[in-house]
């Protein structure tokens, strides 16, 4: 097994300052806009995501944390996988939702994250934003509005993210081929 | 992951599964909270809701459940069915598999009916109760009911006062709370205390109000007159003045204490009516978590396919 780095700092707080520029382009309001963290990662994105579009529109936006364990599609043809925890603590009714995740690989965690959302109300437009998009590895026709990196990766290979929220020592993306 | 397809009895499962059990429960008690409250996760699995004894709280508990996880369900009741006309179980629940269900959910008088139905049969199968001996979703959602208000139960004492001889709630709450370290003291007439309990590791004690003063949970339990043959104590209204619970009690106490109650309560026999509608009663919480708890239980168990 090795791994190769492929982002961290200083980049990876350039490449989330040049999402949020590329958000702020595309005219998101704190008023009408909310930001979903997908549980278990994509988390620790959105509130980095959250925290810089505060910082260059000296606002807040709501963020919440999205599970979408429930709606999977391969629950039954694999080990189970306990569920993390959903908390929106706002409407999403007509608001545009940002959907944050960390990595977007098969399309298949999006596709279940976007019916676990109807739950909570109809949003006026859904927005998918990742840090690292695995191209060529889709599974469903899904693709992302803003885009960390691309990364042209084969399908035994893995993309890890680690986040110092976690416990991490640094935030750290790794290519893991197995 | 759950250890085994079924869920017999807390008495077969280990603590890791009982927290697996809890921290599901919460995720599906937020389900329950949604505008739209249910979750696709067991749209291709069905359910056969098997009842040869009453019950309405179990009942609807589990079948609404069922319906939150978008599973197909089919009731059955012992009363109007082909059981009158003598057939065994093991035939009843083969003709109901023969439909194709996958799962089971069986209340049954017979204590350890679950288990055998279990060794013979392919379907998942869950106890809703078997005659005196376990309930085990009433002792995880007792549980998680009690996790909410005392956070981890390791240390903290809990009584469990009433009918102990005849109640399957009891055994299996003994079994989780024992498991996770609680202290367990039974309270009621010698008479419904089952001899050698103490072998469980549980105290005994006839006296509520010291019992009430010791606990930091009571959980108390009906008098089910339906199950005694015989005479186990001289009258109901003696069984109150001895063993009842008032709000007066409570409210005597140095600590507030949680009061809770499994349903049906007989009220002004062993819960007053201010009692049982007081702050310190969780009764219909534990009746809320009930659902998110067996939600927890089949979606654990039926993602073993």
């Amino acid at each position: 097994m090795t791994r190769k780095l492929i982002l961290s700092s200083p980049l990876l707080e350039i490449t989330i300052s040049r999402l949020c520029q590329e958000l702020i382009e595309n005219q998101i309001q704190d008023t009408e806009t909310v930001i979903l963290g997908l549980q278990p990662r994509g988390i620790y994105f959105a509130e980095r995501i959250a925290a810089e579009l505060g910082k260059q529109l000296n606002t807040s936006f709501p963020v919440g944390r999205l599970d979408a364990t429930f709606f999977r599609d391969d629950y039954r043809r694999r080990d189970t996988i306990a569920p993390s925890t959903t908390d929106i603590s706002f409407l999403i009714e007509n608001k545009r939702v940002i959907l944050v995740d960390d990595v977007l690989a098969t399309g298949r965690m999006v596709r279940a994250a976007l019916d676990a959302m109807n739950s909570f109300g109809r949003p006026a437009k859904v927005e998918l934003c990742v840090l690292i998009d695995r191209i060529y590895n889709r599974d469903l026709p899904i693709n992302a509005d803003y885009v960390g990196k691309s990364v042209n990766t084969l399908p035994t290979e893995k993309v890890l993210v680690e986040w110092k929220e976690q416990g991490h020592e640094a935030d750290k993306i790794w290519l893991i081929t197995q | 992951m759950l250890k085994s397809p079924h869920l017999l009895g807390i008495k077969d499962l280990d603590e890791e599964s009982i927290h697996l059990i809890v921290k599901t429960a919460k995720e599906f008690k937020e389900v329950l909270n949604r505008p739209i409250k249910k979750v696709p996760s067991l749209r291709d699995v069905t359910i056969a809701n098997v009842f040869f004894e009453n019950s309405t709280r179990t009942r609807l508990s589990f079948e609404l459940a069922e319906k939150r996880l978008s599973a197909d369900t089919i009731n059955f009741s012992a009363s109007g069915s082909s059981v009158k006309k003598g057939e065994t179980l093991l035939d009843t629940v083969n003709n109901i598999l023969a439909m194709k269900v996958d799962m089971i959910v069986m209340r049954h008088a017979s204590p350890g009916a679950p288990h055998y139905l279990a060794k013979h049969i392919k379907a998942n199968i869950v106890n809703a109760g078997d005659g005196t001996h376990e309930h085990p979703t009433q002792a995880l959602l007792d549980t998680y009911s009690l996790q909410e208000k005392l956070g981890d139960l390791a240390g903290k004492n809990i009584a469990i006062i009433g009918d102990i001889l005849h109640s399957r709630v009891a055994l299996s709450n003994i079994y989780a709370l024992k498991k996770q370290g609680a202290n367990v003291r039974l309270c009621g007439p010698s008479t419904l205390i089952p001899k050698h309990i103490q072998s469980l590791g549980v105290e005994v004690s006839h006296d509520v109000k010291s019992t009430l003063q010791w606990c930091d949970a009571a959980n108390v339990l009906r008098i089910q007159l339906e199950r005694q043959q015989i005479k186990y104590f001289p009258s109901l209204r003696e069984y109150s003045q001895f063993f009842g619970i008032t709000r007066q009690m409570l409210e005597e106490l140095p600590k507030e204490i949680v009061l809770m109650h499994p349903g049906p309560i007989n009220r002004g026999v062993e819960l007053s009516s201010d009692a049982a509608d007081s702050p310190h009663s969780i009764i219909l919480d534990q009746v809320e978590n009930g659902v998110a708890v067996r939600m927890a239980v089949l979606y654990l168990l039926a993602s073993r396919g």
